[in-house]
């Protein structure tokens, strides 16, 4: 059995998935000061009466890390970059306790300036005078030579508790992301750490000695041990869930929009025969760009809670929520107190919902019935219009080569898959109005927790070969070797293969889960004075983001 | 160490800038011409190392496709379009086109095309590749522009080493464009063109400006020409847009070209030269100059700061301008104003002189190794650019008729460019086009 548990921002909903397909689903709510407390409810109530040995994995996702960094109640953390030449890196300031140190690496790897010893000697009795005990060590072009980082990491290591290096972080190319991307794990490590440390411990005194996996933001998950190597790569993890919920559901052979229509926004994200989009570059959150992958996703500001207002005879939904519902207890109207107008969904205050669409109707100049019919029908035609937007971003995005250019498919969703509380009354309209088909994801108040229980491990590996310099490199993996001309762009992906494998393993990847593909393979050969003297290789490998191997035997069973 | 915490951190634009960026990383000219896969590679690594597309106010664009009618308002493709080029023209011309329509568009206030490959030295004619170029990829943008945005007068400012002859050719006639070109001196670089004599033709007398610099010319002496010839020669001409044809093959490091220009050079132009649009054309130092020049270039567009940006190697001794080509350099620039000074004295005599102007020219094709012969008379006229007639043959045996009438065309110049088209002697011509900028249509007579 599998206990998938993702935490949202009023509930967390867990799942119990066994033979008979979904065995238990139990929302508990979110205490946002103790989100460990919520956490283990949410385990207790699941497994209460379960043998803890039928267990075979718990994955969960948290808004623990995202919660952090967008309340910006983070720790200190020490920032050590070394740019060169270029943009001032004082432009790419994480936090207070920031410094540029001299060293620089050119885009082949080479070392064009040293570090100064010294120099980083001196910033380091700094944080050691501010009781700093996390730093993070960033150099530009790291990932193509991490040798000054390492260096840098050598000084450092015995007087810090812990040590972040851009270039194990991410092989992406992008120095400012790489510094955000380095102090973010670095920043909430500590706060990862204890929390799951607490997790761990709990769940081992109740039994459960299992493998406890934790969701990213790409929608793949990793052991608890990676997490605390890349604790950055769980933010954002709550989007990416229910898109794993809907991946099971989703056509083979075609793409899908997932729509997940929550209390305050919508969030939206593609799935091409079963496997969802990742976002080119990496997350956004509290004003930090990062290379931390995620699912290309896009949120608007309309979900069943939004308040609802009208000015100068405008309908306006959203983007706020200012509480519930007026039929449970809120002071605006919302497009759920339009459903209950309308008869389409029960429960709750109706008449106080009535009163909070007669102040809608009466400034739209319209029947109350009208009114809600309208609300709804704005919303939905919002929602499209995003979704329209997500599908142009994505379809307009720029690529760098002839073929394609030519030959690039566009991504044309024809299904939606609709999932969050508003979603069968959203469903429907949203059909009548795109005329592409809709369709519910089965036991949609819960899918997020089925995503995350159903995840399989994801990462990617990113190679890099100059034959010219003799060299390959895989820093993000401590790899590097020397090649001979003769190497081949064969040989770089076999490489880039094998230690995708053993990097998947060590996050946690059954055997069974590597499907593995070729992102990027890119060939040039180098020519110096009408000669070709080398080539210069580029691969980038990735377990493929979707569900494990076996998660048609509990999907097929729940509809 | 650097402790700054109070320093203003926000990086973003000043002005809003777009990019087009399009390496054609699976196109090249042959295996190793220095027109390859991998000539833009380190710039991408660089551009995308430094989080130039993060930038708040930069916003990359996907280029669109050039159309066979947007080279024909430019062209006479020899046979057709489709022989002379390849997909990678249309995208690199598309590209071009993209970021000239989101300049007119308001979305953005200036943008730069880092598209290959290049385009300046391809000519009115075209029978094939010149100087790595098939179609000019400027001239396409911005008579599109012209047509559709209702454009008229257009600077032109080309940067790059090599004179751009293509250009200069395309827009010889047409008062309405100014093309300056800023480059190394024509005796001792391909093309051998670009002299300061080089004015225009009757109908266009100083809209055409060469300032040929002498080999070695340091960052010093280009931003002298453009503070002193360049700048006040635009103020005078009141351009709608400036385009900058933006070449990196000055670069201390360039493997083809003897000056001594350096990034931090190159940013300190686009700094002062404020074109609208800018075009990548040559630069083939790879991994030495245009990872970072275009760095430069973008945060000089952007109006971000680039005082840090410089290459691993840069050396400001080693590039100190002897004091000879100092002087070289002031004695040319003062040529150029004097002869900008004069031009409209110089036009108003040779509309008097005769009413048809003959060229004859031997253009050499060394990318594809043809001869072209031409022979131009184009309709002297003071009312409009002059209706244009080329015959060209080429080493390959083809003779076309090429007859021209321009945007503006008076009703007199319509009238004779409409009958050479229809009394040429079909017999005489493989093909013979009209290329009609009124209409807005190219035909080709059966």
């Amino acid at each position: 059995m599998i206990i998938g548990l993702d935490v949202g921002g009023t509930h967390a909903d867990v799942v119990l998935l066994g033979d008979s397909g979904l065995v238990r689903e139990i929302k508990v709510p979110t205490d946002q000061e103790n989100l460990f407390k919520t956490v283990l409810a949410g385990l207790e109530a699941i497994i209460a009466g379960i043998d803890p040995h039928q267990i075979r994995r718990i994955v969960l996702s948290t808004t623990l890390t995202t919660n952090a960094i967008a309340q910006k109640k983070l720790p200190p953390v020490g920032m050590i970059v070394s740019s060169g030449p270029g943009v001032d890196p004082d432009f790419y300031r994480t936090n207070l306790h920031y410094y540029a140190v001299a060293g620089s690496i050119d885009h082949r790897g080479r070392e064009v300036a040293p570090i100064s010893e010294n120099e980083v000697q001196k910033v380091a009795d700094g944080f050691k005078t501010e009781g700093i005990r996390n730093v993070g060590i960033v150099g530009k072009f790291s990932v193509r030579n991490p040798r000054h980082e390492i260096q840098i990491h050598r000084i450092l290591k015995d007087h810090f508790e812990r040590l972040f290096m851009g270039h194990q972080v991410s092989g992406n190319l992008n120095f400012s992301r790489r510094v955000a991307t380095t102090y973010l794990n670095a920043a909430v490590y500590p706060i990862h750490r204890s929390f799951f440390d607490a997790v761990n411990k709990s769940l081992f005194q109740k039994g459960l000695d299992v493998p406890l996996y934790i969701l990213k933001a790409d929608g793949g998950t990793m052991n608890l041990e990676a997490s605390m190597e890349f604790p950055g790569q769980t933010i954002l993890s709550g989007p990416a869930a229910s898109v794993m919920g809907a991946v099971g559901f989703a056509p083979i052979d075609t793409d899908a929009m997932v729509m997940d229509i929550g209390g305050t926004t919508t969030d939206m994200a593609i799935i091409r025969n079963r496997i969802p989009l990742l976002h080119p570059i990496g997350v956004r959150l509290g004003g930090f760009r990062t290379l931390i992958r995620s699912l290309e996703t896009r949120s608007i500001g309309i979900g069943g809670d939004s308040s609802v207002t009208v000015s100068d005879g405008e309908l306006i939904i959203g983007p706020e929520r200012e509480g519930p519902a007026m039929a449970f207890g809120g002071s605006k109207p919302t497009p759920t107190d339009a459903l209950l107008v309308l008869g389409e969904m029960t429960g709750g205050d109706r008449e106080a919902a009535f009163r909070g669409m007669t102040a809608v109707a009466q400034d739209l100049g319209l029947s109350v019935e009208d009114a809600a019919r309208r609300v709804i029908d704005h919303a939905c035609h919002r929602i499209l219009s995003e979704a329209r937007e997500l599908i142009d971003r994505i379809n307009n995005r720029p690529v760098y080569t002839v073929q394609d250019l030519q030959q690039g498919d566009k991504v044309n969703p024809k299904v939606f898959l609709i999932l969050g509380g508003p979603a069968p009354y959203f469903a429907r309209r949203i059909e009548s109005f795109s005329g592409c088909r809709a369709q519910l994801v089965p036991r949609w108040q819960v899918a997020n927790a089925v995503g995350a229980a159903l995840a399989r491990t994801t990462c990617e590996v990113m190679v890099f070969a100059d034959t010219q310099l003799g060299v390959i490199r895989a820093p993000e993996e401590n790899y590097s070797e020397m090649v001979d001309q003769d190497f081949s762009g064969h040989d770089a992906i076999d490489l880039a293969y094998r230690l995708l494998k053993v990097k998947a393993l060590q996050m946690g990847a059954p055997d069974e889960d590597l499907e593995m593909e070729v992102l990027e393979d890119l060939q040039f050969n180098m020519v110096r004075g009408f000669l070709t003297t080398g080539k210069n290789l580029r691969v980038k490998v990735q377990i493929k983001p979707g569900l494990i191997s076996d998660y048609e035997r509990w999907t097929a069973q729940i509809s | 160490m650097a402790m700054s915490a109070e320093k203003d951190l926000m990086l973003k634009a000043k002005h809003k800038t777009g990019l087009v960026f399009f390496p054609a990383f699976d196109w090249a000219i042959s295996p190793t011409h220095p027109e390859r896969e991998e000539r833009l590679l380190y710039t991408q690594d660089q551009v995308l190392e430094e989080g130039l597309f993060d930038i708040d106010g930069i916003l990359e664009f996907k280029p669109d496709l050039a159309t066979v009618k947007d080279i024909q308002r430019v062209h006479f493709c020899v046979p057709d379009v489709w022989r002379v080029t390849t997909e990678s023209h249309f995208i690199s011309a598309g590209g071009a086109k993209t970021i000239g329509m989101a300049v007119l568009d308001k979305a953005v206030d200036k943008g730069f095309a880092l598209v290959r490959p290049p385009g300046h030295h391809a000519m009115r004619v075209v029978h094939g590749a010149r100087g790595f170029c098939n179609i000019n990829i400027e001239a396409v943008m911005i008579e599109y522009l012209r047509r559709a945005y209702r454009v008229d007068r257009v600077a032109i400012v080309d940067t790059d080493c090599h004179h751009g002859d293509g250009t200069q050719d395309i827009y010889w006639h047409d008062p309405d464009t100014l093309f300056i070109s800023i480059h190394q001196d024509g005796r001792t670089l391909y093309p051998g063109s670009g002299f300061t004599n080089e004015q225009g033709g009757p109908n266009a007398l100083g809209t055409t400006v060469n300032i040929p610099l002498p080999p070695h010319t340091s960052a010093e002496g280009i931003l002298y020409a453009l503070k002193n010839a360049v700048l006040p020669i635009l103020a005078d001409f009141k351009p709608q847009i400036i385009i900058n044809s933006a070449g990196q093959d000055n670069h201390y490091s360039d493997p083809i070209t003897n000056m001594n220009f350096c990034a931090q050079g190159y940013a300190a132009l686009t700094s002062l030269l404020q074109p609208d649009i800018a075009v990548l054309e040559g630069g083939y130092a790879i991994e030495g100059a245009l990872p970072y020049v275009n760095v430069g270039i973008i945060l000089a567009m952007a109006g971000i700061d680039y005082s840090k940006v410089r290459e691993p190697d840069y050396d400001p001794q080693r590039l100190r301008q002897r004091s000879e080509v100092t002087r070289r350099i002031e004695t040319v620039c003062e040529t150029v104003r004097g002869l900008w000074d004069q031009r409209e004295a110089k036009r108003l005599q040779a509309l008097n002189e005769k009413t048809l102007d003959h060229r004859h020219r031997n253009i050499f094709y060394d990318t594809d190794m043809i001869h072209e012969s031409q022979k131009e008379i184009v309709r002297v006229c003071g009312d409009c650019a002059g209706a244009l007639r080329i015959d060209s043959s080429s080493s390959r045996g083809i003779r076309i008729l090429a007859v021209h009438i321009p945007r503006k065309a008076c009703a007199v110049c319509r009238e004779a460019a409409s009958q050479w088209y229809a009394s040429a002697d079909r017999g005489e011509f493989d093909h013979i086009f009209l290329q009609d900028r009124i209409r807005d249509v190219y035909e080709e007579r059966k």
